[in-house]
């Protein structure tokens, strides 16, 4: 489905990504673990544009969109829920999740999006004209992840979706994440909780200042020695 | 949509703007049969000027979230415009405001090109740079300005005929301009472009992310408010009828930015309060005499340490108040 071969990304001079091979079959939850600066962020903006890299190609079912601005990539169906849950603050809840529908024109459709998200976060909907700031940590990231399925993602890019929260509401946000991956849409989920996303995760990459060091399934990386020592803490 | 803006700027702002829009369209039909003194009708005029530029100033600013500095630059470009061709070429006011307030678009989408790479303190500081360099120009180009001596002489704007160089007759031209402005600018907020405008100010990462394509709703913005604020600079060279460099000075930017930040960042009807108050202040505060201006700036800092907001404006703490209270309600509801 996506497919980035010899990405190489900068922010200035700083070379970033070094070379990233990396690819998402349809209906896969792929994650990328890593540690801080190691890229992972840097990938997902370069997936969806907002950052051109140097060197490489990216294609998105068969198109090439390296250099594809990023409303179009968004219409095409790459929608990126970005880090540290940057929702619209003074907008409520509902104007957010509109906001998501941006690029979309079809008017039935987006009202089934909306009743699909308000089944997966029922607290969105008692708290939908509340201005969004005023949500809670968990509940903006709810928010969050929402807004991004409002441009109908065939594949969401989450970015970091338990920083920062309670540990039990981790695991609500990635049994949710499970849910939307289970409804048909592909996922590519950059973390730092290394455990949580392996274990719900189909295969992962472990990235290392701005390489690719393993690629595998999810269970054999959680079980491998390596990333168990590195990223696991044990 | 409509919904959407009442939300973020409160139900009691929209109620208010429908009373202050009557109010002023009652009042203002009578002004020019009250008998007020031409002293009094010329500051109306000006509080006129000055609401259109606020207004296409707040759009930026206030709605767009990018920081101006160089609003008179726009605003200098569409007097001098219509100074140069109503002067050098006997066109009437309709056409030359119309040129004015183009050419004021088209270095307004000028300007707005670097804010794809610049935000916050460095953009301000190159709309500054390009406030300084129009009034420069118009300093230094003595064949096209007469630089420092000024044009005189601008004709006052007439229609089929009627002459509009009395006070009347720019008393209604004024009213309609910023009449228009205002439903101009109230219907682009409350559309889907002013949604993206308000999705960049709050989070331009997520906006991007959302497929708002930042960089035309951007350079969009730039564009509309350097229209309005040509739009106002011609208006007030046929006003006057003489126009040098020094009406244009960064001053006036900060005086335009002052209104704007007084009256409330992202509120129309702030702004129009806001111009009403800056204009007339310094009169009122005339009986001071020398300590008018310090007053003046007296003021102005009390403002911001008490009200940091805006007249009209809603802060984020304020929002936070009022929303706590009502998420307390329905949290008995809801979890």
């Amino acid at each position: 489905m996506l497919k980035l071969s010899g990405v190489h990304s900068y922010y200035g001079n700083i070379e970033a990504l070094k070379g990233i091979d990396l690819e998402i079959k349809e209906r896969e939850i792929v994650t990328l673990i890593g540690s801080n600066g190691a890229g992972k962020t840097t990938t997902l903006k370069t997936i969806v544009g907002l950052l051109k890299p140097k060197t490489g190609q990216i294609s998105f079912n068969g198109k090439d969109i390296t250099n594809v601005p990023t409303p179009m990539i968004t219409k095409m169906g790459i929608c990126l829920s970005p880090e540290g849950r940057q929702i619209f603050p003074r907008m409520t809840v509902r104007e957010n999740l509109e906001m998501g529908a941006y690029t979309r024109s079809d008017k039935a459709e987006i009202k089934e999006s909306y009743e699909r998200i308000y089944d997966l976060f029922p607290i969105l909907l008692s708290r939908n004209n509340q201005q969004a700031g005023t949500l809670s940590g968990g509940e903006q990231q709810m928010l969050a992840i929402g807004r991004a399925l409002m441009g109908k993602p065939k594949l969401l890019l989450l970015d970091e979706p338990s920083l920062g929260l309670a540990p039990m509401l981790v695991e609500t946000i990635f049994e949710l994440v499970k849910e939307i991956n289970k409804q048909g849409t592909t996922i590519l989920l950059v973390e730092q909780n290394a455990r949580m996303a392996l274990m719900i995760a189909d295969r992962g990459y472990v990235l290392e200042t701005g390489k690719i060091v393993l690629c595998d399934d999810a269970k054999k990386l959680l079980e491998s020695d390596e990333v168990r020592k590195a990223y696991l803490g044990e | 949509m409509k919904t959407a803006l009442d939300n973020l700027k409160g139900k009691s702002t929209k109620n208010s703007l429908k009373i202050i829009i009557i109010i002023a369209i009652a009042l203002s039909l009578l002004v020019p049969f009250l008998n007020l003194s031409s002293f009094v009708i010329r500051m109306i005029i000006m509080v006129g000027i000055y609401i259109i530029l606020g207004l296409s100033l707040n759009l930026v600013t206030g709605f767009a979230g990018q920081l101006s500095l160089g609003h008179a630059a726009f605003y200098a470009i569409g007097a001098y415009t219509s100074a140069i061709l109503s002067t050098r070429f006997e066109m009437s006011f309709f056409i030359t405001a119309l040129m004015g307030a183009l050419l004021a678009a088209f270095f307004g989408f000028l300007l707005g090109l670097p804010t794809l790479k610049l935000e916050g303190a460095y953009l301000a500081i190159v709309t500054l740079g390009f406030c300084e360099i129009v009034r420069i120009v118009a300093l230094n180009w003595m064949g096209l300005t007469r630089g420092p001596m000024g044009i005189p002489g601008i004709p006052a704007p007439s229609i089929f005929g009627i002459d509009l160089g009395t006070e009347v007759g720019y008393y209604f031209l004024i009213y309609i301009l910023a009449a228009a402005t205002i439903i101009t600018i109230y219907r682009i907020v409350n559309s889907r472009v002013g949604r993206a405008f308000i999705a960049i100010r709050e989070d331009e990462l997520a906006a991007q992310s959302m497929g708002i394509n930042t960089t035309m709703y951007k350079v969009l913005a730039f564009t509309i408010a350097a229209f309005f604020a040509g739009l106002a600079g011609s208006f007030y060279a046929h006003y006057v009828t003489y126009i040098d460099p020094q009406s244009f000075t960064f001053d006036e930017s900060i005086q335009i930015l002052s209104i704007v930040i007084l009256g409330g960042m992202g509120s129309i009807p702030g702004t129009i309060i806001g111009a009403l108050i800056l204009v007339t202040a310094p009169e009122f505060l005339r009986s001071l005499q020398d300590y008018r201006m310090v007053m003046y700036g007296a003021v102005l800092i009390i403002m911001m340490l008490t009200r940091p907001q805006g007249i009209m404006g809603a802060s984020k703490t304020k929002i936070k108040r009022n929303k706590l209270a009502s998420s307390k309600i329905s949290n008995k509801g809801g979890e």
